[in-house]
């Protein structure tokens, strides 16, 4: 990939370890890269939103890190901060659902596995959604889909577009069927959505599998995906299950579905803000003619017309 | 409906059976003996029919899954067959497959024209086989979609029958998009004009049972059950052992008791004593019925109206708090 090339290239003056840098790796100064081992400076993997410099490999980020890539500088108005989960069904596995909640609850500063609000791209507002893989594995019960729906729906009463960045092992197997038909009331939303003629792009994330992958992730006007995520439906020990042949190495990964024709585009982390803006702009209405050259008679128009092009 | 086959017997069914082969010896050595043992004969009889009602209406979620699962349990081409005055089926999903997995066809109940599809499970090994065990692929959602859309085209109202352990899980149908045939269908059938009724007749395996479920009601048959993960699944990723299956079973609330108590379906259809396979006409005649009684009702909505409460029945669905902000 011509990118990973570029990055590979300007950081070939990449300093050896040093004597005392151990001790800065501890203290987070440092960052190790799971790819491909090199060292980086962490203010600056942070400044390339997680992705190695050396070898373009995307580490894994947080809601709160694609909130802060994805928007302006203070433009965000989260949504529906205050739901929380009950455990409806009182499940225990090894443990107890609402003993796992409250852990997870204690440890984040948000309550379940995505955060929504609205915010602006590059100046152009949308309503976003964050899944967070940290809570629970992202996965969906009926805080998830509320909040994602309750979004879509401003959405489509403020005529914004949607962004839904996915990460998600899929439906929360401890809220039961209520978590299955969050598939169907997000894809209700997202009808209404579509009927407004509004523009939907999720962002497929590793991971995106099971329920998600079943429902929103895969219902997008334009479906974009970061490089080398795993997407898919069935968990791959599942598929595995059902040949005696091996898979192939890129199966089920953001490329895999790229040849197959269910992703649109696989786009680096570091260019995702701008291709979000660019779709974002070239989806907005057209409210005026195509640019002509102004002759002078055109500037006695009525202020009523110039009202209506700058609107 | 074939003619006197021998019966499959689940294990909670063995003192019924017992009970049977008890009656079916006492009446022989009476026979031999020309003794008159009428009187005992009736009281076993009675003993047995009670037996099988304590039976069945006690079963545990996971016995449940085990009628639900039964190899003589109506399919959805039995219940077509049985329910409509007329019926064709038609293949294929316009993109290079026909999955027998999902059947459908154009059909008529109570004189009404209506698009009728569900998931196909074999009748024995080899239909099984064939039929993939009523695991759809895409191409299986892609015909029914196509037959809703054909539905939708005309006016007719669309009944659904679900029957599946799951979405097929093999390599082919994740290449060729069971995800996103699944999401497609989920989205396109709130958008629909007609009638939708969707029922579970036997499992209703997560998101590939729930690809032909949304509707404006479902109804499920006594003994059916829906889930979000198959209680083995459910066992063995969450305990981390397959043997707890009966805990995940209890656990995940899988039966129609349970569901109508979340308020995610509308209706429980009974089913004759020892399951809908005891007596499959007399479940099909049930079935008729309330399809008939829900089809009159919906017929009676505008098109406004039925999108907007098929909307505001799965806006509902979800158990959450909301703390008052500060
Ligand atoms: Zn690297």
């Amino acid at each position: 990939m011509s990118l990973f090339d570029w990055f590979a290239n300007r950081r070939k003056e990449t300093s050896p370890l040093k004597e005392g840098q151990e001790r800065e790796i501890a203290d987070g100064l440092w960052s190790k890269c799971d790819a491909c081992g090199v060292l980086t400076y962490a203010k600056d993997l942070r400044t390339n939103n997680m992705v190695c410099l050396e070898c373009g490999h995307h580490m894994r980020v947080y809601s709160d890190d694609r909130i802060r890539q994805l928007l302006d500088a203070n433009s965000w108005m989260p949504m529906d901060e205050q739901l929380y989960a009950v455990d409806p069904l009182g499940f225990r596995d090894r443990k107890a659902y609402s003993d796992r909640l409250r852990d997870m609850q204690g440890k984040l500063h948000f309550k379940d596995a995505v955060q929504t609000g609205i915010g602006r791209v590059d100046g152009l507002p949308v309503a976003l959604g964050a899944m967070d893989f940290r809570f629970m594995g992202g996965s969906m019960g009926s805080v998830v889909g509320e909040k994602i729906t309750r979004l879509i729906e401003r959405a489509t009463r403020e005529r914004l577009p949607v962004v839904l960045v996915c990460a998600s092992g899929g439906a929360r197997m401890q809220e039961g069927m209520l978590s299955l038909m969050q598939m169907a009331k997000i894809s209700g939303a997202l009808e209404r959505h579509r009927e407004s003629r509004l523009l939907y792009i999720p962002v497929l994330t590793h991971p995106t599998t099971g329920g998600v992958t079943a429902s929103f992730a895969m219902l997008g006007d334009i479906i974009l995906a970061e490089p080398k995520a795993t997407i898919g439906f069935a968990g791959r020990r599942v598929v595995e299950q059902t040949l005696r042949e091996k898979l192939p190495d890129n199966f089920q990964s953001a490329e895999y579905l790229l040849q197959n024709g269910f992703v649109d585009a696989i786009v680096p982390r570091t260019q995702l803000k701008a291709t979000l803006a660019q779709l974002i702009r070239l989806h907005q209405p057209v409210t005026t003619a195509p640019s002509m050259p102004v002759h002078r008679a055109d500037v006695s128009a009525p202020n009523s017309l110039h009202h209506v092009v700058e609107g | 409906m074939a003619p006197e086959r021998k019966p499959i017997l689940l294990d909670f069914e063995k003192p019924l059976a017992e009970l049977d082969a008890r009656i079916a010896q006492i009446q022989e050595l009476a026979e031999e003996n020309e003794v008159d043992v009428s009187e005992e004969i009736r009281q076993l009889e009675l003993r047995a029919v009670q037996l099988r009602q304590e039976i069945f209406s006690s079963l545990s979620p996971l016995q449940r899954l085990q009628v639900a699962r039964h190899p003589r349990r109506p399919s959805t081409l039995d219940y077509i067959q049985a329910i409509s005055d007329e019926w064709m089926e038609l293949h294929g999903d316009r993109c290079g497959s026909d999955d027998s997995a999902v059947v459908g066809g154009v059909a008529r109940i109570g004189g009404m024209p209506v698009v009728m599809l569900g998931h196909q499970k074999g009748r024995d090994t080899k239909d099984n086989i064939a039929r993939n065990f009523g695991m759809a692929s895409p191409g299986g959602y892609r015909k029914a979609i196509r037959l809703m859309e054909h539905a939708n085209r005309f006016g007719m109202p669309i009944c659904t029958f679900i029957d599946t352990p799951g979405a097929n899980p093999n390599a082919e149908s994740e290449r060729l998009g069971q995800g996103e045939a699944i999401a497609y269908n989920l989205r396109e059938m709130f958008q629909f004009e007609v009638p939708i009724i969707c029922t579970v007749i036997g499992e209703a395996g997560s998101g590939g049972a729930l690809g032909i479920s949304v509707g404006d009601r479902l109804l499920m048959f006594e003994h059916s059950v829906y889930y979000v993960a198959s209680p083995e699944a459910c066992a063995a990723i969450l305990w981390r052992d397959a043997g707890k299956a009966p805990q995940a079973a209890e656990a995940l609330k899988i039966t129609a008791n349970d569901l109508k108590q979340l308020n995610l379906i509308d209706e429980i259809l009974p089913e004759p004593i020892g399951g809908a396979h005891a007596d499959p006409l007399a479940a099909a005649e049930t079935l008729k019925s309330a399809l008939l009684r829900h089809l009159t009702d919906l017929n009676n909505l505008t098109t406004q109206q039925r999108r907007e409460l098929r909307y505001q029945k799965f806006r509902a669905m979800g158990v959450f708090a909301e703390a008052i902000a500060e």
